[in-house]
C-alpha cells in the first residue's frame, strides 16, 4: 500500500501539534524540527513527483471507502508539481524566517507555518470538492495567524480586512458546493465530472450557477479583479517571510481553477459552456493592468511587491483562461516562476525594510547595500520578465500560446505594455532606494522619522549570513528553472495533456483502481 | 574555440573583477582584459573559415518546445561586429583603468562592462531570434548599470532610467515582432528565416512584424524620435560612452537591420520607414550637435547623426548601399571611439568638457591634439581618412535615390547633414585645441600618461591606414560581411578608393567641407538664433511624463484600494450576483419536481422570529450588546429548526456552538466601545442595503429553486445510509459520516478549530506585550460593575452542575456512534461545564486550579486523531480506515468497540482545548493586579471572618 500521497498532509499535521505541545517553550527546538519537517516534506514531494511523472494517476481512498462515497486523494502530474513547488518555496522561507528572527516576534510561528503547508498540500492533492473546502479553511485560518504574526495596529487592521474578505469567500464556497451537490448529488470531483457531462440540456441553470460561484471563489484566492481587494494591504502588512509564503496561496486559486475547469467544467462540456473563459480572460487582462499600475504607483516596497504578485497572477490567468493545452503548459511553467520570483522579492523587501524602512524614497545608505541591491536587481529582472531569467521564458511562452486566441492583439499589447510599465516602476524604485541614497544632495542628513510611525522593528538580523543564504536559495531556484526550462516545459506540457484528457483521471478515481 | 565559449566567456569572466578588486585595481583590470583577450583569440581562430564564407555554428536545444534554442552562428556580419566589440572592448578596458579615479568602485565597473560585452557578443552570434532577444534585453539591463554607474549623480540615474525605458520598450516591441516573424516562417532560427524572403514578404503579418522589429532597432540605435536617450546616457563615465556609443550598444540596432536585411529589406515599406527615419535622424543629429557646448553631448548627437546615416543606407535596400553601410560601421567605430576617448582625456586633464571654457590646448596637449584632430577630420569626411571613403559612398548612393518621385530631396538633405557634420567636426577641433591659450582652465592641462592615450592612438592609426589603403586592409572583410548581409547573393561592383574621378559625390563633399568651414565661422551668430528658438528638452519632457504617469498610477491605486472594507465587499457581492445571474440566464432551468408542503403554524412563527431578529440586527447593529442578543435569537431559531426538521445532531451541535460563541463574544464585548460609530453616509447605506437585498433575494431564489427539484442523479448519501451500520459500525449516520466516511474532513476541521484558538492566543500575547496593556489596566468599565461579582448562589449552582454536565458530556460522547451526539458536541458540553466555573468564580481563581494546559489538549486531540488514522497503515489500509467489533466482558453486557471512538476522542479533546484556550486568552485581557482571590465566592461560608474584618485585620 502506497501511503506517500497522504504524507505531505499527515507530516505537518503531526509536526505542528507536536511543536505546540512539546516544544512550546523551546524556540531552538521548534526551529530544528520545523526545518527538518520542511526538508522531509521536500523529500516526500520529490518522491511523489517521481511517481507521478510517469503519467500514472494514483488514487488514495481515505478510510478505505470507495470513491465517490469517501474522500480520495489523487496524485497526478499537476498535483505532484504543485506540492513540490510548495516544499521548494517553504525551505528558503523557513530558513529566512529563522535567520531574520521573524519567528520570534510572536507565538507559534512554526506550528502555523506547518499547518499552512498542510492546508496547501491538501488542497493540491484532494480529489473531493468538499475536502477542498476543508483544506481551504485550514490554509486560510493558518494564514490569518501568520498574517497577523508579530502584531501591531496596522498589521492587525489589515488582518481584519483579510479575514473578513476571505470569510465572504468561504461562505460563497459553501453556497457553490451546496448548489453543485444539490444538482449532482455528489462531492467527488471525478464523479461531479461524469454527472456534469450527462446532465440533461434542459436542466443546466442551477449547475451553471454552482459552477460560476465556485469559479468566483477560486478567483478570490487567485486575486482576479475585481475580487483582489484583500491582497494589497494584507500582503504589504504581513511579515515579509509570510507574504513570501503567501505567494503559493494565490496559486492555490489558480490550481483549483485549472483542476475543476478542466476536469468537471471543461471547455468541451456543454452544460457549463462559456462560464470560465469568456469573462476570465478580460478580467485577467485587467488584473495585470491594475497590478502593473500599482507597481508604478506604490510608495512602499512591500506594497509594490504585493502589486507585483497581483500582476503576475494576471499574466498567469491570461494563460489559464485560454484553456488550451499549450497555454496551460505555459501557465504551469509560469506558476513555478511567479511563485519563486514573488517570494524572492518579498524576502528582498524584508532585507531592505530591516535596514532602512520600506519607503520608496531616498534615505541614508544602508549596510550591505551592494548585496541587497544586487538581489533586488535579480528579483526585479525576474518579476519584470526580462532576460535571462525564467520570467522572460514564461512571458514568451504565454505570448506564444496566446497567439491563436481570439483577442491575441489585445493580450499581447497588455502583456508587453505592462512589462514596460513594470520595468519603469521597478527601475524607479530601485534607483530611489539603492542609488539615490548615495547622493548626498538628495538625502536628508537626519532621518525624518521623529513623528512618523516607526517602521518595522529595525532589529539587526541575528544571522544575516543565513538570511542571505535563504534568499540566494530562491535565486538559485529561478536560475535552475531557467537553465532547465526545456525539461520543465516538457513536464508541464505532459501535465497539460493529462489535464485535457480528464477521462483518465475519472477512470482512475471511479474505476476502482488501487 | 566553440561559439558557446566565446559568448559565455565575458559572463564567466564578469565574476572576477568584482572579486579581484580586493587584490587591487590592476588585478581587476587584468582579469577583465584577459577575459576579453581570450574571447578575441577564440574569435580570431575562426578567421579562415569566415573568410572562406563558411558559417560556423554551435547548437544546443534549450527549450525546443518554444523554439528558443541556444544556437549560435558566426558568419561575416557576426564576425565583424564581434571583432569590433572585443577589440574596442579591450581598448576600453585599458583606457578605463587609467580613467577611473580611486574613489570609483572599479571592480563593479569591469563586471558591468563584461556583462555588457557578453550580451553584445551574444546578440551578434545568435542564430535564434529569441536567443537574440535574450541578449538584446541583457544589453539594456547591463547598460542601465553602466550608465547609472555614478549612482550619486542625478544625471546618471535619470539617464540610466531613460535608456532602460526607451531601449527596454523597444525590446518588448521586438519580442512581439520576432514572435510574429517566427510564426510566419515556422522557426525561430535565423538560418531558416533568412531563407524565406518570399514567404515573409508575402505574409499579411509582414508589416506589423517589420514595424515592431524596427521599433526595437530604432530605439536601440537612437533613431528619431527615440534618439533622446542617447545624449543623456553621456552621464556615464567616458569609457562607457566610448564603448556604448561607438561600437556596441547603438550599433546593435544597425546590426539587427543588417541581419534582417535579406528578408525584410527591398519593400516600399522598408524603404520609406527606414530610409526616411535614417535621413531625418542624420540631419537632426548633425544640426543639434553643432550647437552643443558639452563635448560629450556634441559627440553624442554626432553619433545619432551617423547612426541615422547608416540606417538610411540600409534603408535604401540596394546592395551597394549595404556595402557603404558596412564600411561606415567600421569607420564610425574607429573614429568615434577615438573621439570619445579624446573627449575623456580633455575632461580628465582640464576638468571641464565645456567647449566655452576650452580652446588653445594644442600646445599644452600635443598628443591629444593629434589624435583628436585626425579622428575629427575623419568624422568630417576629409581625405585621406576612412571617414571620407564611406561618406563618399553614402553621398553617391543618395544621388541614385528617389523619394516619392523627388530626385533632389534625399541628396539635398544628405548634403545638408554632411555639411553640418563637417561643421561640428571642425568645431570640435577648433574650439578645443585651436585658438588662443587660456588662463582659466580649471586645472593645469597636460598630456595624459600613455595608458590613457594609447587606446585612442591605436584607433587613429587604424583610421589613417584604412583611409590610405582600404582595399587591402578591410576589403576582404567588407566583401565577406556584405555578402552575409545581402544574403549570399552576388556582390555588386564597388571600389574602395580615395579617388573616383569627378563624381557628384566629390562635388558634394567639397561643398560640405567648405560649407562646414563657413558654418563654423558663423557659429556665434548661429548660436544666438539657435538659443532663441524654442526647443523641446527631451529630459524634462520624459521626466514629466514619467512623473505624471507615476502620480496617475498612485492616484488610481490609492483610490481603488482605499482600504474601505465595505466597498470591497459590495463590489464582491455585486459582481457575484451579476455573474450568478448571467450563469443562470444562459442556462435552462428544469421543471419543478417537488410539491411544496403546506405552511404550518410553528414554522411560520419561527420564520417570523428569524426574519424579525435579522431585521433587528440590521437596525440596532450599532448597539453591540443588543445585536449580540439578536444574533443569539437567530442561532436559537436555527437550532430549533434543525430539530424540527429531524436533524437532532445538527441541533445539538448548533445549540452548544451558540452557547460557547455567545460567551466568548460577550467576553470580547467587554473591551470594545458599546456602540459602533456612524461612518457612512445615508446614501451609501441605502445603496448597500439595495445590493444586499438583491443578493439575499438571489440566494433565497437559488435555494428555493434547489428545494423544488430532485437531485438530477442519485446521491451518494444513499450509500452512506446503507453502509453506516454494516461498514462503519454505527447507526447514527451523521456521526459515522463525521468520524468515518468523511473522517478526513473532520480531521481538517478540528485542526481549523485548534488553529483558531492558537491564533487567539498568539494575538493576545502580542497585544498584551504592547502598550495596549496599560490601556487595559486603566480601563473604565462601560457599566457600573456588580458589587457581587462572584455570587454565592451562582458558585454553588455551577459546582452542583459541574459533575452533571461532565456526565452529560460523557453520555453524549459514548452514545454518539449510534444516537445523536459524538465527540464534537461532547467537547462543547464539557467546555461549557468549565466555562461556568470561570464565570462563577473568576478567571484568576479558576486558572490557579487548572491542572493541564490547553495547548496540550488541542495537541493531544489532533495527535490522537492522527494516530488513529495512522494505525490503519499497520494493517495495510489507507489513512483513517476504521475498524470495529464487539466485546463481551462478563458480567457486562456485550458492547461495541470501534477505532472511530478513538478518533472521536481526538475530536473531543481538540474541541475542548480550542474553546478553553480561546476563553483563557480572552479572559487575560481583563486581568488586573490584585484580582487574585483566595476564595471561590465573595461571601464564603468557609471563611473564618467576613472580608471587612479581614481587611481591618490586615491594616492593623
Amino acid at each position: 500500500m502506497n501511503h506517500w500521497i497522504v504524507a505531505p498532509i499527515v507530516l505537518p499535521a503531526i509536526l505542528a501539534p507536536f511543536s505546540i505541545m512539546v516544544l512550546r517553550y523551546h524556540l531552538d527546538l521548534q526551529r530544528i524540527f520545523s526545518v527538518a519537517g520542511v526538508v522531509a516534506l521536500l523529500g516526500i514531494a520529490l518522491t511523489i513527483t517521481a511517481q507521478a511523472s510517469g503519467g500514472d494517476i494514483q488514487v488514495y481512498e481515505l478510510g478505505d471507502w470507495p470513491a465517490p462515497f469517501g474522500i480520495v486523494m489523487v496524485l497526478d502530474r499537476m498535483s505532484a508539481m504543485m506540492v513540490l513547488l510548495t516544499a521548494l518555496l517553504a525551505l528558503p522561507i523557513v530558513l529566512y524566517a529563522i535567520a531574520s528572527g521573524w519567528d520570534d516576534r510572536g507565538k507559534h510561528f512554526h506550528a502555523l507555518f506547518h499547518f499552512q503547508l498542510m492546508g496547501v498540500c491538501g488542497a493540491f492533492l484532494t480529489g473531493d470538492a468538499f475536502n477542498l473546502f476543508v483544506f481551504f479553511e485550514v490554509l486560510l485560518i493558518a494564514s490569518y495567524g501568520l498574517m497577523t504574526h508579530g502584531g501591531g495596529a496596522v498589521r492587525l487592521k489589515a488582518g481584519v480586512q483579510y479575514v473578513a474578505y476571505n470569510l465572504l469567500g468561504s461562505t460563497l464556497f459553501l453556497f457553490a458546493l451546496g448548489t453543485i451537490y444539490g444538482v449532482t448529488g455528489t462531492l467527488n470531483m471525478a464523479d461531479i465530472a461524469t454527472r456534469v457531462a450527462e446532465i440533461p440540456a434542459e436542466d443546466t441553470a442551477l449547475l451553471r450557477v454552482g459552477a460560476v460561484l465556485l469559479l468566483l471563489v477560486f478567483c478570490i484566492k487567485a486575486a482576479v479583479l475585481p475580487l483582489h481587494f484583500w491582497l494589497p494591504a494584507s500582503y504589504a502588512n504581513a511579515p515579509m517571510p509570510v507574504a513570501a509564503l503567501f505567494a503559493i496561496m494565490t496559486k492555490v486559486g489558480a490550481y483549483s481553477i485549472l483542476r475543476m475547469f478542466t476536469l468537471a467544467f471543461g471547455p468541451d462540456v456543454a452544460a457549463t459552456e462559456g462560464l470560465a473563459g469568456e469573462w476570465l480572460q478580460p478580467a485577467a487582462l485587467v488584473t495585470l493592468a491594475v497590478g502593473t499600475i500599482g507597481i508604478l504607483g506604490s510608495k512602499h516596497i512591500a506594497r509594490m511587491v504585493a502589486f507585483c504578485a497581483i500582476a503576475s497572477m494576471g499574466t498567469l490567468l491570461i494563460a489559464i483562461s485560454q484553456f488550451t493545452p499549450d497555454a496551460t503548459a505555459a501557465a504551469l511553467y509560469y506558476v513555478f516562476h511567479s511563485t519563486l520570483a514573488t517570494a524572492l522579492l518579498f524576502l528582498v523587501a524584508d532585507l531592505v525594510m530591516a535596514r532602512r524602512g520600506g519607503a520608496i524614497a531616498p534615505t541614508p545608505p544602508m549596510p550591505q547595500s551592494g548585496l541587497v541591491s544586487a538581489l533586488f536587481f535579480v528579483g526585479a529582472i525576474a518579476m519584470a520578465g526580462m532576460p535571462p531569467l525564467s520570467g522572460f521564458i514564461g512571458k514568451l511562452l504565454v505570448l506564444d500560446a496566446s497567439r491563436d486566441a481570439s483577442d491575441a492583439t489585445m493580450v499581447w499589447a497588455v502583456i508587453l505594455i505592462s512589462s514596460f510599465v513594470t520595468i519603469i516602476g521597478l527601475a524607479r524604485a530601485g534607483t530611489l532606494i539603492f542609488w539615490k541614497s548615495h547622493d548626498t544632495q538628495a538625502v536628508p542628513i537626519e532621518m525624518p522619522a521623529e513623528n512618523e510611525a516607526a517602521p518595522e522593528p529595525v532589529a539587526p538580523e541575528p544571522q544575516p549570513g543565513l538570511a542571505f543564504t535563504a534568499v540566494f536559495g530562491a535565486v538559485a531556484g529561478l536560475i535552475l528553472l531557467t537553465l532547465f526550462a526545456g525539461p520543465a516545459l516538457e513536464y508541464t506540457s505532459q501535465t497539460a495533456e493529462q489535464l485535457f484528457a480528464p477521462e483518465n483521471y475519472i477512470s482512475a478515481v471511479l474505476g476502482g483502481a488501487e | 574555440m566553440s561559439l558557446f565559449l566565446i559568448a559565455a566567456l565575458p559572463f564567466l569572466g564578469a565574476v572576477f573583477p568584482a572579486l579581484l578588486i580586493r587584490a587591487g585595481r590592476n588585478a581587476a583590470a587584468s582579469a577583465a582584459g584577459l577575459t576579453t583577450f581570450l574571447a578575441l583569440m577564440g574569435l580570431l581562430i575562426h578567421i579562415p573559415s569566415v573568410m572562406r564564407g563558411d558559417v560556423v555554428t554551435a547548437r544546443f536545444d534549450w527549450i525546443p518546445r518554444l523554439g528558443l534554442n541556444a544556437n549560435f552562428m558566426l558568419d561575416g556580419l557576426g564576425f565583424l561586429f564581434a571583432l569590433l566589440i572585443l577589440v574596442i572592448g579591450l581598448l576600453i578596458i585599458l583606457y578605463a583603468r587609467f580613467y577611473l579615479s580611486r574613489e570609483d568602485p572599479m571592480g563593479q565597473f569591469y563586471t558591468y562592462l563584461l556583462l555588457f560585452q557578453g550580451a553584445m557578443v551574444g546578440i551578434v552570434l545568435s542564430d535564434n531570434i529569441l536567443l537574440l532577444i535574450v541578449f538584446w534585453e541583457l544589453t539594456s539591463l547591463s547598460s542601465f548599470l553602466l550608465i547609472g554607474y555614478w549612482k550619486h549623480l542625478p544625471d546618471g540615474r535619470q539617464g540610466a532610467r531613460m535608456a532602460l525605458a526607451v531601449t527596454g520598450s523597444g525590446g518588448l516591441a521586438m519580442i512581439a515582432g520576432m514572435l510574429i516573424l517566427g510564426n510566419i516562417v515556422g522557426s525561430y532560427d535565423l538560418s531558416v528565416i533568412l531563407q524565406n524572403k518570399a514567404l515573409i514578404q508575402a505574409s499579411p503579418y509582414y508589416l506589423p512584424a517589420l514595424i515592431l522589429i524596427l521599433l526595437g532597432a530604432f530605439t536601440k540605435s537612437a533613431q528619431f524620435p527615440f534618439h533622446f536617450w542617447l545624449p543623456h546616457a553621456m552621464a556615464a563615465p567616458t569609457p562607457v560612452s566610448a564603448y556604448l556609443h561607438s561600437a556596441t550598444m547603438v550599433k546593435a540596432g544597425l546590426f539587427l537591420m543588417a541581419r534582417m536585411w535579406p528578408v525584410l529589406a527591398g519593400t516600399d515599406a522598408w524603404f520609406y520607414i527606414v530610409a526616411t527615419t535614417g535621413l531625418i535622424t542624420m540631419l537632426l543629429g548633425a544640426v543639434i550637435a553643432l550647437f552643443k557646448d558639452d563635448l560629450k553631448a556634441l559627440l553624442a548627437f554626432s553619433t545619432v547623426s551617423h547612426l541615422g546615416l547608416i540606417t538610411m543606407l540600409l534603408g535604401f535596400g540596394t546592395k551597394i548601399a549595404a556595402v557603404a553601410a558596412i564600411f561606415h560601421i567600421i569607420n564610425h567605430a574607429t573614429f568615434k571611439a577615438a573621439l570619445f576617448m579624446t573627449a575623456g582625456i580633455v575632461d580628465h586633464e582640464t576638468g571641464t568638457r565645456n567647449l566655452k571654457r576650452l580652446g588653445g590646448l594644442r600646445h599644452l596637449m600635443p598628443i591629444t591634439f593629434t589624435i583628436g584632430t585626425i579622428a575629427a577630420l575623419s568624422m568630417a569626411g576629409l581625405p585621406p581618412l576612412n571617414g571620407f571613403l564611406s561618406k563618399e559612398m553614402m553621398l553617391e548612393e543618395t544621388v541614385h535615390t528617389t523619394w516619392l518621385h523627388s530626385h533632389y530631396l534625399v541628396p539635398g538633405l544628405a548634403l545638408l547633414a554632411a555639411l553640418f557634420s563637417a561643421a561640428y567636426s571642425f568645431r570640435f577641433v577648433s574650439h578645443v585645441f585651436l585658438g588662443a591659450q587660456r588662463e582659466d582652465y580649471p586645472t593645469h592641462p597636460h598630456d595624459p600618461p600613455v595608458g590613457l592615450w594609447l587606446a585612442p592612438a591605436l584607433l587613429v592609426v587604424l583610421v589613417v591606414l584604412i583611409g590610405l589603403n582600404s582595399a587591402a586592409l578591410v576589403g576582404p572583410l567588407i566583401a565577406v560581411v556584405t555578402s552575409a548581409v545581402i544574403g549570399g547573393e552576388k556582390l555588386p561592383y564597388y571600389s574602395l578608393k580615395l579617388w573616383h574621378g569627378f563624381t557628384p559625390a566629390l562635388y558634394m563633399s567639397v561643398v560640405a567641407t567648405l560649407g562646414g568651414l563657413f558654418l563654423l565661422a558663423l557659429h556665434k551668430r548661429g548660436e544666438q538664433v539657435w538659443n532663441a528658438l524654442p526647443r523641446p528638452e527631451a529630459k524634462v519632457i520624459f521626466e514629466a511624463i514619467i512623473d505624471a504617469l507615476t502620480r496617475l498610477s498612485r492616484w488610481i491605486t490609492d483610490e481603488m484600494h482605499n482600504g474601505v472594507l465595505s466597498r470591497y465587499a459590495i463590489i464582491f457581492v455585486a459582481f457575484t450576483v451579476g455573474l450568478g445571474y448571467y450563469a443562470y440566464s444562459t442556462g435552462t432551468i428544469g421543471v419543478e419536481t417537488r410539491v411544496p408542503l403546506p405552511a404550518q403554524i410553528i414554522p411560520i412563527i419561527g420564520w417570523i422570529c428569524l426574519v424579525g431578529a435579522t431585521l433587528g440586527i440590521m437596525w440596532f447593529h450599532r448597539n453591540r450588546l443588543l445585536s449580540l442578543v439578536l444574533i443569539g435569537v437567530v442561532g436559537l431559531i436555527v437550532s430549533v429548526a434543525f430539530n424540527y426538521l429531524s436533524a437532532p445532531d445538527l441541533a445539538l451541535t448548533q445549540i452548544s456552538v451558540e452557547v460557547v460563541t455567545m460567551i466568548l463574544l460577550l467576553l470580547s464585548l467587554n473591551f470594545l466601545p458599546t456602540e459602533t460609530p456612524w461612518d457612512s453616509s445615508a446614501a451609501r447605506r441605502w445603496r448597500d442595503a439595495a445590493i444586499s437585498v438583491i443578493a439575499g433575494l438571489g440566494t433565497g431564489a437559488l435555494v428555493y429553486a434547489m428545494m423544488m427539484r430532485d437531485f438530477a442523479f442519485p446521491t451518494i448519501s444513499e450509500f452512506h445510509l446503507a453502509n453506516s451500520y454494516k461498514g462503519g459500525g454505527g447507526t447514527n449516520v451523521v456521526n459515522v459520516i463525521l468520524v468515518d466516511f468523511r473522517g478526513f474532513d473532520t480531521f481538517g476541521e478540528i485542526i481549523v478549530l485548534g488553529i483558531a484558538a492558537l491564533i487567539i492566543f498568539a494575538l493576545t500575547e502580542s497585544v498584551l506585550s504592547t502598550n495596549v496593556r496599560s490601556y487595559l489596566l486603566n480601563r473604565k468599565p462601560h457599566w457600573p460593575q456588580s458589587g457581587d461579582s462572584h455570587p454565592l448562589m451562582m458558585v454553588v449552582a455551577t459546582r452542583v452542575m459541574m459533575p452533571i454536565a461532565l456526565m452529560v458530556g460523557a453520555y453524549i460522547f459514548f452514545r454518539g456512534h449510534n444516537q445523536p451526539g459524538g465527540g464534537f458536541i461532547a467537547g462543547l458540553i464539557v467546555a461549557i461545564a468549565y466555562l461556568m466555573q470561570y464565570m462563577a468564580s473568576g478567571y484568576t481563581w479558576a486558572i490557579e486550579r487548572q491542572r493541564f494546559y490547553y495547548h496540550g489538549t488541542i495537541g493531544w486531540g489532533v495527535l490522537i486523531a492522527a494516530a488513529t488514522g495512522l494505525g490503519a497503515w499497520f494493517n495495510e489500509r489507507p489513512f483513517l480506515t476504521s475498524d470495529f467489533g464487539y466485546l463481551h466482558w462478563p458480567p457486562l453486557e456485550e458492547f461495541e468497540w470501534a477505532t472511530a471512538m478513538l478518533f472521536d476522542t481526538g475530536v473531543f479533546l481538540a474541541v475542548l482545548g480550542a474553546v478553553m484556550l480561546a476563553l483563557d486568552s480572552l479572559s487575560r485581557f481583563a486581568w488586573q493586579p490584585g484580582m487574585a482571590q483566595e476564595f471561590p465566592m465573595d461571601i464564603n461560608p468557609l471563611r473564618d471572618s467576613p472580608p471587612e474584618q479581614e481587611q481591618e485585620k490586615e491594616q492593623a
